[in-house]
């Protein structure tokens, strides 16, 4: 099966040119480096989503628009409806604190109102209509907010980019390919004379590509594990930060799924690569007689 | 190749297969041959002709007369725009391309510019008809040192082309289509580069493959050679088409020589 990789030091010697003397290795070590960068953002992106979704999937928030006079009794009710759990009012500093970002010093005004808001979790089946229609009784304008719709536009564009991410790939793979086709045509090119002879003395198309084929597979794999190399470098760097990102997502972290995903991409590139290779240069070979 | 053009092949080779046993009487067969290349006019006209297998042709006549062209289509560099060849007893007019390279490997080719390949060593052009026929490495080295020590040039054996003479180049041409002992030996201007001495000696290895049963065809335009080579055939071009006022050609003389 893999025969056509062990070629003699005859046939090797056929091709005559430098192994990695040409620009492919390194242009593919650019896409490999790009690619799994933003690979490893799309899954990264993909984890904090999971993360995120999961985190804010059973969470509430109990707004009341006239802020905290009766918040002890708001409380009482929430904690009192079976199936709810972990409520927590959030102080009146947290809000006023949150507020100074788009109010600045007015925001510690005593004149200004401060809506008060209670945080919950509901498990299924919680009557949440029934709860709101108890609150509104206690403070006037009270209603339940899910955390899932706030949070909704952010988990969108998450996914957005996700999607964003894996067109990314796609495009720069499909880059590699043209800059492999352009590669194998130049190659053919550069040894047109070799291969007319070869043809002349009845060498067939397969053993004219598998020449071809070995040299562009090694530079593929070449220029593949360079940039992975690059990438994991600077993926290493990243990650020395993660601590914060961290703290932000929520502790999204690539799991041993993605890290499989990225170490499959370099090969997954460097098959393509020869794949596209061969059929190129196949292709160019079926135009001469 | 789609299942479709793979099968049209294996059909071909199957039939060539069964006919590769034989030793057919007509090595090549030319019937109406026209070729033109691209829209210009006719570089070959009407050609209608055989080689009988076993013989010795020395293919002559005036520069443009189109013997370049004519053993092009000899050795299947091109095909004809019109007519059929026949080669081996099969029709190759219009076989499918992959299906030619059997074929092209029981042709040797001496080309005129000699067509070396410039990074490879003598040896490794001589024996790159070998190794395109997957002879192990093991088969080749005897056979390779064999052939240059009899074209003189054994102690070139790693020499690149280009520092190597035009003769010497022309020895290691002849060796590389000799090495593979073809069924037919086409040869355009084979010994325009070497000294008398050379060319007799040269003219002395294609007559021995000759007797063996090889089918020799050489373009020349040196008459000493043709003298020198008695029991050859002659074919005159002139103006793309054949001057054969005996007919021996359309209807080759007696049996063919059996190999010994």
């Amino acid at each position: 099966m893999f025969d056509w990789l062990f070629v003699s030091p005859a046939e090797r010697r056929l091709l005559g040119a430098p192994r990695f003397g040409g620009p492919t290795p390194w242009v593919i070590a650019i896409m490999s480096f790009s690619i799994l960068l933003i690979a490893a953002s799309g899954l990264a992106l993909a984890s904090t989503a999971r993360l995120v979704g999961r985190s804010i999937e059973s969470r509430y928030a109990l707004e009341v628009p006239a802020g905290a006079a009766n918040l002890a009794a708001l409380v009482q009710s929430v904690r009192s409806t079976p199936g709810v759990s972990s409520v927590q009012a959030v102080p009146e500093s947290d809000m006023r604190q949150t507020l100074e970002r788009w109010l600045g010093p007015a925001a510690e005004s005593a004149d200004l109102p401060v809506p008060a808001l209670i945080n919950f979790d509901a498990a299924s089946g919680v009557d949440l209509s029934a709860l709101q229609k108890r609150a509104e009784g206690i403070a006037s304008g009270a209603r339940i907010v899910a955390h899932r719709d706030s949070v909704g536009p952010l988990l969108h564009s998450l996914h957005l980019l996700q999607w964003v991410a894996f067109g990314l790939v796609l495009l720069l793979s499909i880059a590699a390919s043209a800059a492999v086709v352009l590669a194998a045509r130049g190659a053919l090119d550069t040894h047109r004379f070799t291969i007319e002879v070869m043809h002349g003395i009845g060498a067939t198309d397969l053993q004219v590509t598998h020449l071809f084929q070995r040299k562009i597979l090694i530079d593929a794999l070449v220029g593949s594990l360079a940039g992975a190399l690059a990438a994991a470098i600077v993926l290493l760097v990243l990650a020395s930060g993660a601590a914060l990102a961290g703290e932000l997502t929520g502790g999204a972290t690539l799991g041993p799924v993605d890290l499989a995903i990225l170490a499959l991409l370099p090969l997954a590139l460097t098959a393509l690569a020869t794949w596209v290779a061969r059929t190129a240069v196949l292709r160019s070979l079926r135009k001469a007689l | 190749m789609g299942l479709g053009k793979a099968r049209a092949v294996a059909r071909f080779l199957n039939s060539f297969g069964e006919a590769k046993g034989k030793r057919v009487a007509a090595v090549a067969e030319f019937d109406s041959v026209g070729l033109r290349y691209g829209t210009g006019a006719e570089v070959l006209r009407d050609l209608d002709f055989r080689l009988r297998t076993g013989s010795f042709y020395f293919l002559t006549g005036p520069s443009g007369a189109g013997k370049t062209s004519l053993l092009k289509l000899l050795y299947l560099s091109q095909r004809p725009t019109r007519g059929r060849i026949k080669l081996f007893g099969e029709e190759l007019s219009e076989a499918p391309r992959d299906a030619l390279p059997p074929f092209r490997r029981r042709i040797g080719v001496v080309f005129q510019d000699f067509r070396l390949i410039r990074h490879l060593s003598a040896f490794d052009n001589v024996a790159l008809p070998l190794r395109v026929n997957g002879v192990g490495e093991e088969e080749v080295e005897g056979p390779v040192r064999e052939m240059l020590a009899w074209v003189g040039l054994a102690d070139r054996a790693s020499a690149r082309p280009p520092t190597l003479s035009g003769g010497e180049q022309q020895r290691v041409a002849i060796a590389r289509a000799v090495i593979n002992r073809p069924e037919l030996l086409v040869a355009d201007e084979p010994t325009g580069n070497v000294d008398a001495e050379m060319a007799n000696r040269l003219m002395g290895l294609f007559t021995a493959m000759n007797r063996l049963g090889t089918t020799v065809v050489v373009a020349t335009h040196d008459v000493g050679l043709i003298n020198a080579t008695p029991g050859a055939q002659l074919i005159r071009l002139e103006n793309g088409t054949l001057v054969d006022p005996t007919g021996t050609l359309r209807n080759p003389p007696g049996p063919p020589r059996s190999a010994s």
